[in-house]
């Protein structure tokens, strides 16, 4: 004997020695509640990080509060900007719209020139020089090139490039790449995803820029960063009335910045995810740790009272038993809480590399330690306690003898019919479910929650692949769409419809809006369409199409949702283009768009409503795929043309999105859900061993062979399993639809999948890891000492 | 330490109309009927009964094990039957000893552990490896019950309930598992602690011949006491017929 072990107390070596005997079940349940607590830990800490990250990034390089776009205004109007009350610091800067010739494209990748302070670093919006050096001063063809545009198209310091501006060829070298906390995300103008290698932003010298575009002396977008407290709309109130006869086009905060756009839909995304799914794996880990917990106190019913007819009393067992489970608990919620740090890390890791930041600010969430522990506590108390407390109720005399065999007058008649059907071994099965069928059904309550959670995990996982494939293939049947740089007559449509190749074109009119219902506010867009639209189409829930009418407008849920707004209600939509004309407009229908929350109107009815009949600001297309270079190419010539994008390509860009952004974790929660599921499988196969080693053994000396006694084990396991297997698809339904909320953003929704393929999966998951712990447990049954096994219970 | 006084004046148990009922209606099983009972403090008292005429509900009983159902019962000045479970517990701490008729060893503890038990909670403890000496086993000390035989477990059950020196030992068949020299054996380890420390024992037992060694002998039947005889001399353990 060691003699650590002499400074404890029998009772202490007893936990001891009670943990090694349990200790492949301990494992397997601290590693379920360590797993609830690691998803909470990682995923809060996850986004506590990126959102973190993100202010200090715009912190740091100074990102305006407000962008204000305006045709020209002279550098003098800067410091009448200064002067509005709220305002911190002003910047000009010269900005336009490029053309990037990229080699093996046959239509130039759009970009954005913007410029560089002429000396010292930029006073807002300052970039983050990633690899290479600064544009030399006076040194007008060199520029940097955003650096995830660069990773996309393998291009790198001191390669040429060259640029279409303001309509002359320009040839520029790339001294540096560059990242801005203005440009985590691009998007081309009038396309819904943010692509890298579709959309490019260079910077160079003002001086240059001012050339290309005219605007020497002049600016053509003042930043402005406001004083802490400051009320943007009043400032961009006043910053418009400033501007506009400048032909200001419209200050706009940052929240309507696209790039912030979408990272603060992600960050929105994973906190809400944060908020609702880690508890949910929590609750299943904490459920589960209470009735194994329960049921590892059940079996020590008899040492409960024979230390009691010894004199111990009621507080120093409980102590003794909240050492066990504690021990249990705390093991595992602190593996997970370690975990959840590592794993958090290596996440923010990931995402950082994903979401281009520069530096990482790692900030764990104080409150997920607390949770995680206080629940990991709070469920081995209960568990533990409930039953002390029954058997503390019980005289030791009694708690000290085995539980009286059951009654079975109550069974009497499925006891016979169950006589005749079933041999012997099939008997104790179904014996045993009448005699505890309150252990039974706690047992298969446990698997059906991890079942359900799979269910869940499953069919967010559909979820996904159904947002795309609906969006894609359903909604939009189009194979291309193309981007005017303004508004144009729709004789450009019939223009298209004349490309060869082209089988079908179908024009939309995009108008950039305000909505307003109620105290909500939302930026976003309306889609004029074709009031029957063959290739965009509108859908509702049952993937109908709907038509639109001739008044009002119908919305997408999402957008009716963030509205607060129902069919019937009216929406005040403030057209950001054009004349600004403040409309008031019905719903009429919500439709399920998927991607972006867009609102849709017949066209001839929103370009009467702008009083600009006749215009289209682009087209979809449906195109014979052979010939796409040359449509391409004829698209290319056509005047006004901003643009043409592949589905194919906004596919794979949304689905890039999915998967390596916020809607990444489903695959770490999907491989979770698994190991929990399994793990709560394997906990009940356990403990119906420890529970029964005995009479089994018994089984075995009275002459019942390997088979049979493994029968009766594995056929209660079964048992409850499949007693499992409905109430986990009925629970699945409801994590089903909890977890693919948490999973929808503003800029997709992920369908509520509940199939039954996600079912049967789940559910042949379950008895896959069913068999597995059965096999594991028929192990040791089959080691099992038959004489030892009697001497004693283990 | 438990006085070694004048044994008829100082009474340990007087129980009047003792009964314990289990269950209720057609399946009651009345176990005690009415157990009229004056033990004085010191004796060593032997039990004896056919199976299921209440001898060991009499016992857990009067060791705080359980309740009865009506009737009254005192240990010394204690009221048992009016007593808290915490004052039970109390009780059963500071004078109970216990070797229960199914050994009931703690299977994750060693024998020495398993003494160490009783030990570690009592204001009188002897060395338990000392106890485990008192009933032979003393170089068994560090295996598990599982690697003990029936009669071992038995014996450290026995070195576990004599090791904290308690006031009132009860033991449920003692030497039902053991054979002849080793039964002798242990009947002479709890005759010398009865002698040596004055503890009232209390034993259950089949053995008949086994009451020529006690103070007292009461025969028990159908739940209550049939008869009490006094023997006026009794024989050491080594004497007895098996
Ligand atoms: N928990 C219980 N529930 C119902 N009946 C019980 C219970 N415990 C004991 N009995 C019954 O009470 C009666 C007395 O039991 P007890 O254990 O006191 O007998 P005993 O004299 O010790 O017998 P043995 O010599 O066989 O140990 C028996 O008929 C027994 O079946
Ligand atoms: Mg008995």
């Amino acid at each position: 004997m060691v003699s650590p072990a002499h400074l404890l107390s029998p009772l202490d070596r007893k936990l001891l020695r009670d943990l090694w005997r349990i200790k492949g079940q301990a494992a397997a349940i601290a590693t379920v509640i360590g797993l609830g607590v690691l998803m909470l830990v990682m995923m809060t800490g996850l986004v506590n990080t990126l959102d973190e990250t993100r202010a200090a990034y715009y912190d740091r390089y100074r990102l305006a509060d407000v962008f204000a776009p305006v045709e020209r205004a002279s550098d003098r109007m800067l410091e009448r900007l200064a002067e509005i009350p709220g305002v911190r610091a002003v910047e000009g800067r010269v900005t336009g719209q490029a053309l990037i010739d990229v080699e093996g494209e046959i239509i130039p990748v759009r970009a954005r020139a913007v410029s560089l302070p002429a000396s010292g670093a930029a006073r807002l919006n300052d970039i983050f020089l990633a690899a290479g050096r600064m544009p030399g001063p006076g040194r007008d063809e060199e520029v940097l090139l955003l650096k995830g545009f660069a990773d996309a198209r393998g291009l790198r310091p001191g390669d040429r490039l060259s640029a279409t501006m303001n309509g002359a060829r320009h040839s520029f070298r790339v001294t540096g790449l560059a990242q801005s906390p203005e440009f985590l995300y691009t998007t081309a103008p009038g396309e819904i995803v943010p692509d890298d290698a579709r959309f490019a932003v260079i910077w160079m010298n003002r001086e240059g820029l001012g050339a290309a575009y005219d605007l020497e002396g002049a600016f053509n977008e003042a930043l402005i960063a406001l004083e802490t407290g400051a009320n943007e709309a009043a400032v961009i109130d006043a910053v418009d009335r400033i501007l506009k006869p400048r032909g200001g086009l419209g200050a706009f905060g940052l929240v309507d910045l696209p790039s912030n756009f979408f990272i603060s839909e992600e960050i929105r995304g994973g906190r809400k995810n944060a908020v609702f799914v880690p508890p949910i794996f929590l609750g299943v880990s904490a459920f589960l740790l209470y009735i194994v917990v329960n049921r590892i106190v059940q079996a020590e019913r008899e040492e409960i009272g024979l230390l009691k007819a010894f004199g111990y009393s009621d507080t120093e067992v409980s102590v003794h038993y909240l050492k066990l489970m504690l021990t249990i608990a705390l093991v595992g919620a602190a593996a997970g809480a370690l975990g959840g740090i590592a794993a958090g890390r290596a996440m923010a890791g990931l995402y950082q590399e994903y979401y281009k930041f520069p530096f990482l600010v790692f900030e764990l969430d104080p409150k997920s330690f607390v949770t995680g522990f206080a629940t990991s506590v709070i469920a081995a108390c209960a568990g533990g306690f409930g039953v002390l407390r029954g058997v503390f109720r019980l005289a030791p005399a009694e708690a000290m003898r085995p539980p009286a065999p059951a009654d079975f007058s109550g069974t009497g008649r499925m006891g016979a019919l169950a006589r005749r059907l079933l041999d012997q071994p099939g008997r104790m099965v179904l014996r045993r479910l009448e005699r505890q069928p309150g252990r039974m059904f706690g047992a298969a309550i446990g698997i059906a929650a991890g079942m359900a959670l799979s269910v869940g995990m499953i069919g967010v996982q559909a979820g996904f692949a159904r947002a795309i494939e609906l969006s894609f293939t359903v909604l939009d049947r189009s194979d291309a769409q193309v981007t005017f740089t303004h508004a144009m007559s729709d004789k450009v449509i019939y223009e298209l419809g004349r490309v060869p190749g082209i089988l079908e074109v179908e024009p939309i009119r995009v108008a950039p809006v305000v909505f307003r219902h109620d105290f909500h506010e939302h930026r976003g867009a309306i889609n004029g369409q074709s009031a029957e639209a063959r290739l965009a189409r509108a859908m509702d829930s049952e993937q109908r199409p709907l038509s639109l009418p001739e008044e009002g407008m119908v919305l997408s849920s999402t957008l009716a949702g963030i509205l607060d707004a129902a069919p019937g209600d009216r929406i005040t939509a403030e057209i950001r283009e054009g004349r600004r004309p403040v409309l008031e407009i019905p719903v009429v229908a919500v439709a399920d768009a998927l991607m972006g929350s867009p609102a849709y109107m017949d066209i001839d009815a929103l370009d009467r409503a702008l009083k600009e009949p006749g215009r289209v600001s682009g087209a979809y297309l449906r195109i014979d795929s052979d010939q796409a270079g040359n449509i391409f190419r004829a698209v290319r010539d056509m005047p006004g043309v901003a643009g043409i994008a592949l589905k194919a390509d906004m596919r794979e860009s949304i689905q890039t999105m999915m998967d390596s952004g916020m809607g990444a974790m489903r695959f770490i929660m999907l491989g979770i859900a698994g190991i929990v599921t399994f793990g709560i499988v394997y906990n009940a196969a356990r403990i119906a061993y420890a529970e029964r080693a005995r009479d089994l053994a018994s089984l075995r000396v009275i002459g019942f062979s390997r088979a049979e006694a493994a029968f009766v084990l594995l056929g209660e396991l079964g048992l409850i399993a499949l007693i499992a297997l409905p109430l986990g698809a009925a629970g699945g339904f409801g994590m089903a639809a909890l977890i693919s909320a948490a999973f929808s953003t503003e800029v997709y929704s992920i369908p509520l999948m509940f199939d039954a393929q996600s079912v049967a999966t789940a559910a042949v998951a379950v008895l896959v890891a069913a068999a597995v712990s059965g096999w594991l447990v028929k192990r040791d049954l089959d080691r099992i000492e038959l004489v030892s096994a009697l001497k004693t219970r283990e | 330490m438990p006085q070694h006084a004048d044994r008829t004046a100082l009474p340990a148990f007087r129980t009047e109309g003792l009964t314990k009922t289990y269950g209720t209606g057609a399946a009651a099983v009345h176990a005690l009927r009415g157990v009229d009972l004056d033990l004085p403090a010191g004796e060593l008292v032997v039990l004896l009964g056919p199976s299921g005429s209440g001898k060991s509900t009499l016992l857990n009983i009067l060791g705080g094990l359980d309740r009865a159902s009506s009737g009254v019962a005192h240990f010394r000045d204690l009221e048992l039957t009016a007593m808290s479970d915490r004052a039970l517990t109390r009780y059963r701490r500071a004078h109970i000893g216990f070797v229960f008729q199914f050994y009931n060893l703690m299977p994750s503890l060693t024998a020495e552990e398993n003494v160490e038990l009783v030990t570690e909670i009592s204001e009188t403890p002897m060395d338990p490896a000392h106890a485990l000496d008192l009933v032979g086993l003393g170089s068994r000390r560090h295996h598990f019950p599982a690697q003990l035989s029936g009669g071992e477990q038995q014996r450290v059950a026995i070195a576990r309930a004599i090791a904290k020196q308690p006031d009132v030992l009860f033991c449920d068949e003692p030497t039902g598992a053991l054979d002849s020299a080793t039964g002798r054996a242990v009947l002479s380890v709890l005759r010398d602690v009865n002698d040596r420390l004055g503890t009232t024992i209390l034993m259950v037992t089949h053995a008949a011949a086994t009451a020529a060694m006690a103070h007292r002998v009461i025969h028990f039947a159908d739940g209550a006491i049939r008869d009490t005889e006094l023997n006026a001399s009794r024989l050491s353990p080594e004497e007895i017929e098996w």
